[in-house]
């Protein structure tokens, strides 16, 4: 039977079997892909669509390297990322080690601590948004309440509180992404080796730092993969919370595209930025791939 | 100088009590085996020395030291695991200096200390790999060069050899009896083959059900039972044992036969007295195919239910009394299913037991 689709030398049997899935994949992922990389070098706008046959070469890439408030964007979602994914993994790593310690109850509490992972990221947004509003806010109510200050703080109006508020927002809804990859870890460890360091003249702060925190590392670098990607797109809860504001002191670069897409229609401009973006990303995964592998290669032989 | 002595150590979880007071000295540099089935207590006392398991009552001393409150790394032991327990993500040369590092050895002597151990136990060559490169017997030795390098008070071993394959095993068994001939230490070591206590010890320590049976060398246990326990966890195969009751001066089995009681036993037993006689398989053969002479023999004829031949000696399954019975015959003879033969026993190596107690009726 196989023999019939045999001509030439060639095979077709294997490429026939194939070809659904290969359509499926080029008309899903190559399709647009290939699409919007066109589209970021025509003057593209949503608005005049005939302008898609503008061919501009790269003037949407020189503009962009020329333009300050998209490098500024690119800086402050590198630090959002960085500072997110630190206080994260310390955050999570915290708590899966206390929730290792419970023996009572565990399973409730981390079933507890999975909650704000059950929810979408733009009422997580809305949520904080009514937390942290200067005027009805409860934070700042309780804030005077408790008689510690007689302001209403501008959580989300001030650039660097306004800041501080999203990242307390995205490390709130995804801290238990860590926890709960960390605890795994904890889980799957062997107790031998623990032992082992006790007796090799180890106290508790130095058997976690030789031995726990080596092993648990691979989980937090697929952890770290995870959300690096989820992070770098962050746009839900800032659109929600600030929308870039106060006058774009929280802009990142997925609001920012956004608006350049969607509010100022200019497509092709967008892809552009958006091309460079992704960048980011590969970029902030591929690290963190890499120190995975590495931080795995010895983890084969455990027993 | 450091022995090891436990005072009345116990161990409870809740209520399950698993080591009832238990008293031991261990000398200086003695090579001590726990030996015993699994659940009888021994790795939990190994682990109570080490302090990596609280001690409920009791006292433990290394050297003068008591150590019943001092965590594992003040105790100046170290430890060799049943998985190895090595660090994976450390190679062998930081797996061995490790301990030293911890203690803030200067990078000269952990140097020299690890080249030292890793020419003792044939590692040197391998210094560099990680764990995971490795094969079951290295781990098992780089274990135990990560013990000596610390130059401890005792050498704790907890079923080091048992994930390794047979081959292997008697290898290892050998290389840790040369290990402690050269690096002269105390050794605690558990473990639930017999032969490797047989084989390994200065002093057999056997337990069950968290109660030591019996302390004494390799030969005193084989020899001297304390008990039927003993007497059958020890040697292997292991000893036969034929209840019955003394009468007239004899053994009367519990199927009719008698066999006279062992003379040397003879002014411990009273008559009436219900009694277990026991029997190592070496003890009992064909006429003409045992272990030597025979100084008190009494003969019995049986019929061979299965033979397993092993080259210079067979090991024959039997019937006496209607007890199953395992009889060994000695020479290339091979003997059949239903053959029947005067066999011999050599009473003057049998044992005699209180059948109620257990307790062996010799003088200890």
């Amino acid at each position: 039977m196989s023999r019939a689709f045999q001509t030439g030398r060639v095979n077709w049997t294997p490429v026939l079997l194939l070809l659904p899935a290969i359509g499926v994949m080029m008309f899903v992922v190559a399709l647009p892909l290939v699409f919007s990389l066109y589209t970021s070098l025509t003057s593209y706008r949503l608005t005049r669509p005939e302008t898609i046959w503008d061919f501009v070469w790269f003037r949407n890439y020189e503009r962009l390297f020329g333009n300050r408030d998209f490098w500024v964007a690119f800086g402050r979602t590198i630090l959002f990322l960085t500072i997110a994914l630190n206080v994260q993994l310390i955050l999570g790593l915290g708590i899966a080690l206390l929730i290792n310690k419970i023996t009572w109850g565990q399973r409730t509490l981390r079933t507890i601590m999975m909650f704000p992972m059950m929810f979408s990221p733009i009422l997580v947004g809305f949520q904080f948004k009514f937390i942290f509003n200067d005027n009805i806010g409860i934070l700042n109510n309780a804030l005077q309440s408790l008689g510690w200050t007689d302001r209403a703080i501008p959580w989300l109006v001030d650039g660097k509180l306004a800041m501080f508020s999203i990242i307390f927002a995205e490390v709130w809804m995804s801290t238990s992404v860590f926890a709960i990859l960390l605890l795994a870890g904890l889980f799957a460890m062997p107790r031998d080796p623990l032992e082992a360091a006790k007796v090799d003249g180890c106290n508790a702060w130095q058997v976690f730092r030789h031995i726990t925190l080596p092993f648990l590392m691979p989980f937090a670098f697929i952890a770290m993969t995870i959300r690096s990607l989820d992070i770098a797109r962050a746009y839900d809860i800032v659109k929600v919370m600030t929308d870039g504001g106060p006058a774009g002191r929280t802009e990142l670069l997925w609001t920012m595209i956004a608006r350049t897409a969607y509010q100022d229609a200019r497509m092709g401009q967008a892809n552009a930025a958006a091309y460079l973006s992704t960048i980011l990303s590969i970029a902030f995964t591929y690290y963190f791939y890499l120190k995975l592998v590495e931080s795995r290669r010895y983890m084969g032989g455990v027993q | 100088m450091a022995g090891i002595t436990l005072a009345g150590v116990e161990k409870h979880y809740g209520r399950m009590r698993v080591v009832h007071g238990i008293d031991l000295d261990i000398a200086h540099e003695e090579f001590v085996v726990l030996v015993g089935p699994s659940g009888c207590g021994k790795s939990t006392t190994l682990r109570m020395i080490a302090g990596l398991e609280e001690i409920t009552g009791g006292e433990i001393r290394i050297g003068e030291r008591v150590v019943n409150d001092l965590p594992p790394r003040k105790r100046n032991i170290s430890m060799v695991f049943q998985n190895y327990a090595l660090y994976p993500h450390m190679n062998v040369r930081d797996n061995l200096g490790f301990g030293l590092k911890i203690a803030g050895q200067p990078q000269a002597v952990i140097a020299e200390r690890v080249r030292e151990a890793a020419e003792i136990l044939g590692l040197s060559e391998l210094l560099d790999r990680t764990p995971a490169e490795l094969s079951g017997g290295q781990r098992q030795r780089v274990a135990m060069g990560r013990a000596i390098v610390r130059h401890p008070d005792a050498f704790l071993f907890d079923e080091p050899l048992s994930n390794l394959d047979a081959k292997l095993r008697g290898q290892m068994r050998a290389e840790i009896k040369k290990l402690h001939q050269k690096v002269k230490t105390t050794v605690v070591y558990v473990t639930h083959d017999q032969i490797e206590a047989m084989t390994l010890a200065d002093r057999i320590v056997v337990m069950r059900d968290g109660y030591i049976e019996q302390v004494g060398t390799p030969m005193e246990v084989f020899n001297h039972p304390a008990n039927t326990f003993v007497a059958t966890f020890i040697g292997s195969p292991p000893m036969n044992l034929l209840p019955g009751r003394i009468e007239g001066g004899q053994v009367r089995l519990a199927g009719g036969e008698a066999v006279p009681v062992p003379a040397r036993l003879a002014a411990r037993v009273a008559e009436g007295l219900e009694v277990v006689l026991g029997i190592r398989p070496d003890d009992i053969s064909p006429v003409g195919h045992g272990l030597g002479e025979v100084a008190e023999p009494a003969d019995i004829t049986l019929t061979v239910s299965i033979a397993e031949p092993l080259g210079m000696e067979s090991l024959i399954y039997t019937t006496i009394a209607g007890q199953e019975v395992q009889a060994k015959l000695y020479g290339p003879r091979i003997v059949g299913p239903g053959e029947v033969l005067p066999f011999r026993l050599a009473l003057e190596r049998a044992h005699l037991f209180d059948a109620e107690t257990g307790d062996t009726l010799e003088a200890r």
